[in-house]
């Protein structure tokens, strides 16, 4: 295969948010939030529910205005990374109406709609990145399913491959490992290697911090701001945790039972 | 004309009423308006846009009233206020602190109101039962023209905007992260919901044109997992049944409106116990073949 895009620029920011600050109606949601990623990196968003983790990515994605600040996504601006197709958001299982009359390859042609014409009529060069994005996540043979047939991780597996689909080089995903079953996990962890190796930037919204450290080389401690950011092995300390959490354990279901816990491990 | 029903042959039912002029309006124009509601209606099923239609449908009703006075095109006032009564549900809502379901009761229920009142208030010959209830067997060729510019403008933007509408009932986020603005969408579907529920109102009237709104998309969804087969279904079970009510109506002299309304409201009940994949009855081997 092609490369998908440039990947030998390396030292390339992908994402640049320098001292954002994020309110709604005067309630501040995020201040002074700065962060660098290069090309060819996957770096986890850590914060308990509230902290401004959505709002980060929110604001990453051009869905709501810094009040001050600027992101640069690729050296540009959110809104035109946007029209280059160079943000791909992979929503959280739950925020989608799997009832809807669409299969898996409609979805994953969602991808593509950015760079087709007004009508979205898929050329064979369309055609082909979804067949190339299904085989990649493995998808290909339950193509012409309903997306409501699916399960959990197959559902995640189809909104991945609609991102691959974009051809983004900045990926979004929220909560990718929640009702995520062993093989697909698997699959995921050797696509993100992957997707590394090709220069994309991979941001993880998560409150789950075991796979924090299987997965990303870096790690941004959020609550309220950014807390602490760097290489996961020097930034994950139980005084940066205990800050992030403020002494409350993360959610037993998904983390450690404690900030310690992890730490000991 | 019922006692008639025996001895006529099914092709004489058929065709003995497109001798009549008004007839053969009132099925071209039903048939049109069954269509351009029966598209409209799969956005506003999937969008989760039933209550929405509802309001806009009833607030047009002063809009009606103050053109027919005003001796304006019925349809502009209409719309004014189908687009007038959105722009406030969106205004109270944001500006209160009251849940956006109360908000929508609240305005169509006052905008209604208010189209009663003007009503009774100004004096013209306005038929408040065919504003009401719709009347396609008296529909004039003003009114045709009018039906037809509305459909071909809905038609023509539901099918250049086909796909960008469906991704943005699917997930707006993905496609805002794509550099769609979702913002125009939003309100193309419900200015496109305007003018349908103004081409609606002629046959069906403004109590019942929520039904073409959302009953043949509702029946359509029950019956495939494609987008592109709902729309079709919609719109053929729509016209279908708008132009099946119309000729129930002449025969059996009953009210058109409803009778096209339970025209649907039948075919909705069929697919709803006999859908092969998610009818009450449903047939297994139907879903294990598949």
């Amino acid at each position: 295969m092609n490369p998908i895009f440039k990947s030998h620029e390396h030292d390339f920011m992908r994402i640049e948010a320098d001292q954002v600050c994020v309110d709604y109606n005067g309630t501040v949601a995020l201040y002074d939030a700065s962060l660098n990623l290069k090309a060819g990196s996957i770096c986890g968003l850590v914060g308990m529910n509230g902290a401004g983790k959505s709002t980060f990515f929110k604001a990453l994605m051009g869905f709501v205005r810094p009040s001050r600040g600027k992101i640069r996504i690729n050296g540009i601006k959110v809104n035109q990374a946007q029209k280059e197709q160079s943000v791909a958001y992979v929503p959280q299982n739950e925020g989608i109406d799997y009832s809807f009359p669409v299969s898996v390859w409609d979805v994953v042609m969602m991808g593509r709609y950015g760079a087709m014409n007004i009508f979205r009529i898929p050329r064979e060069s369309d055609r082909r990145a979804v067949a190339h994005a299904l085989e990649r996540v493995d998808l290909l043979d339950l193509r012409e399913r309903p997306i409501g047939s699916l399960s959990g991780g197959q559902r995640k597996r189809a909104f991945l491959a609609r991102a691959i689909a974009q051809r983004a080089s900045v990926l979004l995903l929220d909560e990718p490992f929640s009702g995520v079953d062993v093989p697909t996990e698997k699959l995921m962890a050797e696509l993100f290697l992957q997707f590394r190796q090709e220069g994309h930037t991979i941001l993880i919204s998560t409150h789950d911090l075991n796979h924090v450290r299987d997965f990303c080389d870096f790690v941004v401690l959020i609550n309220k701001t950014v807390l602490a950011y760097g290489e996961t092995s020097e930034v994950f300390t139980s005084e940066n945790l205990n800050k992030t959490f403020g002494g409350i354990p993360p959610n037993p279901l998904s983390g450690p039972t404690s900030s310690n816990d992890f730490i000991n491990e | 004309m019922s006692e008639l029903l025996i001895s006529i042959t099914p092709i004489d039912w058929l065709l003995d009423p497109l001798t009549h002029d008004f007839m053969r309006r009132a099925l071209m124009v039903s048939a049109l308006v069954g269509g351009v509601c029966g598209l409209l209606s799969c956005y506003m099923t999937l969008k989760g846009w039933a209550l929405m239609g509802d309001a806009v449908s009833h607030a047009v009703m002063p809009g009606v009233v103050v053109a027919y006075a005003l001796g304006l095109p019925f349809s502009l006032g209409a719309f004014v206020f189908g687009v007038g009564s959105v722009a406030l549900i969106g205004f109270v809502k944001q500006k209160s602190r009251i849940k956006e379901d109360t908000v929508i009761g609240l305005v169509f229920t006052g905008f209604f109101a208010l189209g009663l009142v003007l009503v009774s208030k100004i004096k013209s010959n306005i038929d408040l039962m065919q504003i009401l209830f719709g009347s396609p067997l008296g529909i004039s060729r003003s009114d045709v023209n009018q039906t037809l510019i509305i459909s071909f403008i809905v038609i023509s933007i539901l099918l250049i905007f086909r796909k960008d509408l469906m991704l943005y009932c699917f997930d707006a986020k993905h496609a805002r992260s794509i550099g769609i603005n979702t913002g125009i969408l939003h309100y193309l579907l419900l200015t496109l919901l305007s003018l349908s529920a103004v081409v609606g109102l002629q046959t069906v009237g403004i109590i019942l044109v929520v039904a073409m709104l959302i009953t043949p998309g509702a029946t359509a969804y029950l019956l495939t997992d494609r987008f592109d087969k709902m729309t079709l279904l919609a719109v053929i079970s729509s016209s279908f049944s708008s132009v099946l009510g119309v000729y129930i109506s002449y025969w059996s002299d009953i009210e058109t409106g409803g009778s096209i309304v339970l025209v649907q409201t039948l075919i909705f009940l069929i697919a709803f116990l006999f859908a092969p994949r998610y009818g009450i009855f449903k047939n297994q081997t139907f879903i294990n073949n598949n």
